[in-house]
């Protein structure tokens, strides 16, 4: 990143202030609420940026040559900002942000008007200029899916509801479901669709690489209320209180599952084995990942989950006697 | 602090724009408030030499040059408005939809600064975006390995660095150096593609297993990037498992829906006695036996031997852990 960039530095503020300007200015009266929110800070903050600007100004600093900032009425207007009232040109690091990302986008099919993504681009890389250079030396692959994406977004544009073949891994099971959509997310370029589950009664969230077939449905959709959507940031997985504890002991090889897993709590055992504990709605997929770790970790609870691994690995093995 | 150097740099900023003329060091103390308030020459000059700095980096089209023909030892100091304005550019509705999706892309990532502030300058001719066309779409691609500030800042500016990397199974770490030229995400997962130094040789790392701090070890632009390398096939090529065997496996009716997917060959259950039998293609056996073990009893191997044992070695395992 350049310096501009480090958090909380005066050339990174000096950086959101030469943006903010300009899109204050074409927007008089713009509500301090959303001029906020679109630049991504408190209420507070954004007042504080306009003291700043409301001090500055052109040599001489007399009245008039001061920047002329108002937002008592809780809306903005900002006047006499003309030195700085066009936007700075786009640095390496913000044009190959959103190049690299309509780039990704442009892969997906079906997901836009591609004559309107192109056209964009190349509108983009004309007002970048020699910023865009670096663009080709960072790319994001993103999934296809074409079909079922598509029927997604048929489903959220329409407010119908789907019927999915959902293939559950960590289960092996292939499944029978009705959904009524909620969004579909592009997450580490794969697509999954978050909508309520009438199978679950709750929100899920499918990868759409497993949809093994889609239909949308006559039936309108019909979202709860009380459906809300899952923080994404925090990570895919989500476990509540209700669930069962699960205690794991990992050896080295068998480490990485407390890096992938949202597990709840790590302690260190002696000769470098870890004791993690998570929590899980629905054990079958914990009995696949022991099978798999073949050897590398233990169940110490429950003990339930301890016996059924137990009992799959004899049985499997009395198949190759 | 940072309040006021913001406020001086920000005066210096307007000051230097709103000048034909280039503007002298003693023009510009008086000019700039927070200058004037310097208590000796010195400290001036230091001051400014810095911010100086701080607004190119940021950026900022900062012009030496000089008024007169006759004086050019007189040096002095304007911003070129031209090279400073982002060049007139009008988006449509639905264009700027798109661009503020691009942007959210990085959301979660260490170029969310970036792509915010770029939507931002772009939507300054005061079109609001159109987002009908796009409603219920999100996108989100995360940095979280440590190396990727690192490394994505060494390929943006060219310069070759050195790591610790953890290669393969065992846990050994060896430090490498690597002139990178491109840096891809590939199914979720940050890739680094370049000339290794110490193979003499192309190469991907993925960055996951890169085990310590990246280190910038030349100067920008020492890098030379060849042209017509596609880094995304790189990586492709070396993630992708080649298929080197295939297996015969017996499966549970309604089991194993993942090697029923890849599955080349499947007959019919009932010949084999209430079993399904497909042949499956695999890398690496070790691996497979890995993938083979979790589905228990409802999957067999027949053959190959390698694979077969490395299973029943797995399982074994299991008891003998539980």
């Amino acid at each position: 990143m350049n310096r501009a960039d480090t958090p909380g530095s005066a050339t990174e503020r000096l950086s959101r202030l030469l943006a903010m300007v300009p899109y204050l200015v074409s927007r008089q009266g713009i509500p301090l609420a959303e001029a906020a929110d679109e630049f991504g800070i408190t209420q507070e903050a954004l007042v504080k940026d306009l003291e700043l600007l409301f001090v500055c100004g052109t040599p001489g600093h007399m009245p008039d040559d001061l920047i002329d900032a108002e937002w008592d009425d809780g809306h903005v207007y900002l006047r006499n900002a003309d030195p700085i009232a066009r936007p700075l040109r786009l640095g390496v690091d913000e044009a190959l942000a959103l190049i690299v990302g309509l780039r990704a986008l442009a892969e997906v099919p079906g997901l836009h008007d591609r004559e309107a993504l192109e056209r964009t681009m190349a509108k983009l890389e004309a007002a970048a200029g020699d910023a865009a250079a670096a663009s080709a030396q960072v790319s994001v692959e993103v999934e296809g899916e074409a079909e079922a994406l598509a029927a997604a977004r048929t489903a959220l544009a329409r407010g119908r509801r789907l019927h999915l073949t959902y293939f559950v891994p960590t289960r092996d099971e292939t499944t029978q479901r009705d959904v009524d959509p909620m969004r579909v997310v592009l997450m580490d370029g794969r697509w999954y669709l978050e909508g309520w589950c009438h199978r679950a009664e709750a929100v899920r969230l499918f990868r759409l690489d497993r949809v093994m077939a889609v239909q949308v449905l006559d039936t309108a959709a019909r979202v709860p209320v009380e459906a809300t959507e899952r923080d994404l940031d925090a990570g895919l997985f989500v476990s509540s209180p209700e669930d069962h504890e699960v205690v794991l002991e990992l050896d080295p090889a068998a480490h990485w599952v407390a890096d992938y897993y949202p597990v709840e709590a790590v302690d260190e055992l002696p000769d470098q084995r870890l004791l993690v504990r998570l929590r899980a709605a629905d054990t079958r997929w914990l009995r696949t990942l022991v099978l798999r770790l073949s050897g590398t970790a233990r169940v110490l609870q429950p003990l339930e989950l301890r016996h059924a691994v137990r009992d799959r690995a004899r049985e499997a093995l009395a198949a190759y006697r | 602090m940072t309040a006021q150097k913001t406020e001086r740099l920000l005066n210096l900023v307007i000051c230097l724009l709103s000048t034909r003329q280039f503007l002298s060091k003693e023009q510009i103390r008086t000019a700039v408030p927070q200058y004037a308030d310097c208590a000796t020459t010195e400290a001036f000059e230091r001051m400014f030499e810095r911010d100086k700095e701080e607004v190119r980096d940021m950026g900022i089209p900062l012009e030496t040059g000089s008024n007169s023909a006759w004086f050019e030892d007189e040096v002095g100091y304007r911003v070129d408005r031209a090279a400073y304005a982002l060049p007139e550019v009008s988006f449509a509705p639905d264009e700027l939809a798109v661009l503020g999706l691009a942007s959210r892309v990085w959301q979660q990532a260490s170029l969310a600064g970036p792509a915010s502030r770029a939507l931002l300058k772009l939507k300054a001719a005061g079109v609001e975006p159109d987002d009908a066309g796009l409603a219920g779409v999100e996108t989100r691609v995360r940095t979280s390995e440590p190396a990727f500030e690192a490394l994505y800042a060494a390929v943006r500016d060219r310069r070759p660095v050195t790591f610790p990397y953890r290669a393969g199974r065992a846990d050994e770490v060896v430090e490498r150096h690597l002139e990178p030229w491109g840096i891809v995400s590939w199914h979720g997962r940050w890739y680094v593609v370049g000339h290794d130094r110490d193979r003499d040789a192309r190469r991907v790392f993925r960055l996951s297993r890169i085990a310590g701090p990246v280190a910038a070890v030349g100067a920008p632009g020492d890098v030379d990037v060849p042209a017509g390398v596609d880094f995304r096939a790189e990586v492709a090529m070396t993630v992708r498992d080649t298929v080197r065997g295939k297996a015969t496996l017996r499966v549970r009716p309604g089991c194993g829906v993942a090697l029923r997917r890849r599955s080349t060959e499947q007959g019919d259950g009932l010949a084999q006695g209430g079993w399904d039998e497909l042949r499956v293609g695999f890398a690496d056996a070790e691996t497979f036996a890995e993938e083979l073990a979790a589905y228990g009893p409802d999957v067999v191997v027949v053959e190959p031997e390698a694979v077969r044992d490395a299973v029943v070695r797995r399982l074994r395992a299991v008891l003998e852990a539980s």
